[in-house]
């Protein structure tokens, strides 16, 4: 560490430029060598700071509040050992200081401290004295300059990528086109022979059948004159009308695979799949309510105010969501419509308050003749959400599953044991129920579940 | 010809017949007067509300059915006062109140911090959300009224749980952070 408090800010800006030079040329030359990172890690030692090491104790300490390139809680962090010793004439020592206890600047009355800590609305930074002088290089010779490992290594694998899937377009494109044209050719081969089997007829004086048959009665007169045929054909005309009628009025009513279009793109996929966030986390009011609640756009904001836009899987969108149009961009576009619901100011990183309400559609409506309460099965039930809501965490768009008619409940209640464990308010009537019936487990209908009044009301 | 102009009227029929069937909107109902409920249903929009919504948030300078009123500020002197708070929950059911803080810390907050509080929850290890701290962390020394104070209000990028989760909930909550912190010390 002597050799670090020892340095003059002259040199160390010195130095430190001259590794932010050796470092672009580098990328520039970015050819991935382990001689050439070789050269560089050392290169950086001399001065004091390992960008790798420097990133990985960014992500972990600094990146809740802090980007590199965007205003956050706190200020962008790009170059910013430069920029203080340019801006404000602050040295590394005053950013030792303020990273390992920036409370105590505060109230020592430092003038640029106070300056950033009010304009950043009073959110004091956490003080960080676990960290050594050494780490803080790290962390500063990662902003000074990250490193360009992650843009070496995703451009091979997007152009890879695309190179297979339009690859296999355009072989199936092919084959494709080969068919037609094969279907084509046998449909004029059919014509032709047509044509010519036609003339031979001719030749041959076989045309005269022709005229013979139509002196014939039509086949729909013959039809018409025998009134046993018109009655069987009427009979069975009227069943199968009947048939249809029959299932075309017992759908009535029923919602299943009802998929309406959302006025923000939401995709359970991404967010119940790939996140694999709980479904209570946002619908947090079917543990304890009737209802399974829509959350307010607050709810959006806990993980939104930090993920301002998508980035993907690590292996990029498929090819299937590039061709419904779910590309980054699009779905960058729909967290900017949170932003503009909830009014929030990306730039200043606050609530602006003009917020316009979301209408959300509704997907699934039960009647107003049934009573449903989400909390009795979710909390007291134990049920799955997916028991009921299908495979939410694989649907883009979400689309009512389960038909919710009065038969699929009762199935259900016939069905289902209830979970008696751990709950006293059942152990008496189970006691006594289990008996009766003559049963070890008690199904939700054997409680009583069948009852018109539970439901209706 | 007629033949073949029959068939194609009957097939646009058909097909008018299912193009009719749009996921885009609900079905036809029976007797709408028995789906459709008298009473306001919740979320439904009303025209008299100023946004036309049902949603809205209590009226000023009440207090919600149910609710306990936390007195200390969303500011840094706040944050310094809520560290001596203790738990007003009964220490004699502990281990029912730190079952449920379990089952709810890990459906509101192990997403983020991680099911063991080390700051390596599924966001975080899939880079979405990042500079998570451990619960151990020695600068924070977090205690059992910080937390709920955090939780409260929520704390720089961390938003608030408020609306989540309900006064005995977020103490509980807060007890199994406090487990949490424990048994990453140790």
């Amino acid at each position: 560490m002597k050799k670090v408090s020892n340095r003059n800010p002259f040199s160390s800006f010195f130095g430190f430029s001259l590794v932010t030079l050796l470092l672009i040329f580098n990328t520039g030359l970015a050819q991935d060598s382990a001689a050439e990172t070789e050269a560089t890690t050392t290169t950086e030692e001399v001065v004091g700071g390992d960008p790798v090491k420097g990133k990985q104790l960014f992500n972990q300490n600094c990146a809740a509040c802090h980007s590199l390139n965007r205003k956050m809680t706190g200020p962008a962090l790009a170059n910013v050992e430069s920029r203080l010793a340019e801006e404000e004439g602050l040295d590394k020592d005053w950013l030792y200081r303020w990273i390992k206890n920036s409370p105590a600047m505060i109230a020592e009355g430092d003038a640029y401290a106070v300056r950033t800590y009010n304009e950043y609305n009073q959110a004091a930074m956490t003080a960080f004295p676990t960290l050594s002088d050494q780490d803080i290089d790290d962390i500063l010779a990662y902003t000074a300059a990250p490193p360009p490992a992650p843009v070496v290594a995703t451009t091979p694998v997007a152009g890879s990528g695309d190179g297979s899937g339009s690859g296999s377009a355009i072989s199936n494109e092919l084959i494709l086109g080969a068919l037609v044209l094969i279907f084509g050719l046998l449909v004029m081969m059919l014509f032709l022979v047509n044509k010519t089997l036609k003339r031979i007829a001719e030749a041959n004086g076989l045309v005269k059948e022709k005229a013979l048959a139509e002196k014939r009665t039509p086949i729909w007169k013959a039809f018409a004159q025998n009134q046993f045929l018109v009655l069987v054909t009427s009979i069975l005309l009227i069943l199968a009308a009947a048939y249809f009628a029959y299932g075309w009025m017992m759908q009535l009513g029923i919602d299943q695979g009802y998929e309406p279009v959302q006025p923000i793109h939401y995709s359970h996929k991404i967010h119940a799949g790939d996140n694999k966030i709980e479904c209570n986390y946002c619908h947090s009011s079917a543990r304890v309510s009737k209802h399974s609640g829509i959350p307010s756009l607050n709810v959006c904001m806990n993980c939104h105010k930090s993920i301002y836009e998508y980035t993907g899987n690590a292996e990029g969108p498929s090819a299937e969501d590039l061709a419904n149009g779910y590309t980054n961009e699009f779905y960058t576009g729909e967290i900017k419509k949170l932003y503009k619901a909830v009014g929030w100011d990306e730039e200043n990183q606050q609530y602006t308050g003009e917020t316009q309400p979301v209408q959300w559609v509704r997907v699934h409506n039960l009647p107003d003749l049934a009573y449903f309460n989400h909390s009795q099965h979710v909390t007291v039930g134990k049920i799955e959400c997916q028991t009921c809501h299908g495979p939410i965490e694989e649907m883009e768009i979400v689309q009512q599953f389960a038909p919710l008619t009065m038969g699929w409940c009762i199935k259900c209640h016939q069905e289902t044991n209830v979970d008696v464990k751990d709950n006293g308010y059942y152990e008496k009537i189970h006691a006594e129920l289990s008996k009766k019936y003559e049963v070890d487990k008690l199904t939700a209908a054997q409680l009583g579940g069948l009852e018109c009044g539970k439901c209706h009301y | 010809m007629m033949k073949l102009l029959k068939i194609a009227a009957f097939g646009m029929l058909v097909l008018i017949g299912f193009s009719c069937a749009d996921k885009n909107r609900p079905n036809y109902q029976y007797m709408p007067n028995m789906y459709e409920p008298v009473g306001y249903e919740a979320y439904q929009p009303v025209y008299f509300l100023p946004d036309g919504s049902l949603a809205l948030l209590p009226a000023e300078n009440t207090i919600a059915r149910g609710t306990v009123p936390y007195e200390i500020a969303n500011d840094m002197e706040g944050k310094l006062q809520s560290r001596t708070q203790l738990s007003p929950l009964d220490s004699l059911n502990t281990e029912a109140n730190l079952a449920n803080g379990k089952e709810l810390y890990d459906i509101y907050c192990a997403i983020c911090h991680g099911p063991k509080g080390a700051g390596q929850g599924t966001l975080v290890k899939r880079e979405k959300i990042l500079g998570v701290p451990s619960y151990a962390d020695v600068a924070r020394d977090i205690t059992v009224g910080s937390t709920y104070h955090v939780i409260y209000y929520g704390l720089n990028a961390m938003g608030s749980y408020a609306g989540q989760l309900d006064h005995t909930e977020r103490w509980q909550v807060s007890e199994y952070v406090m487990k949490l912190k424990g048994e990453l010390t140790e």
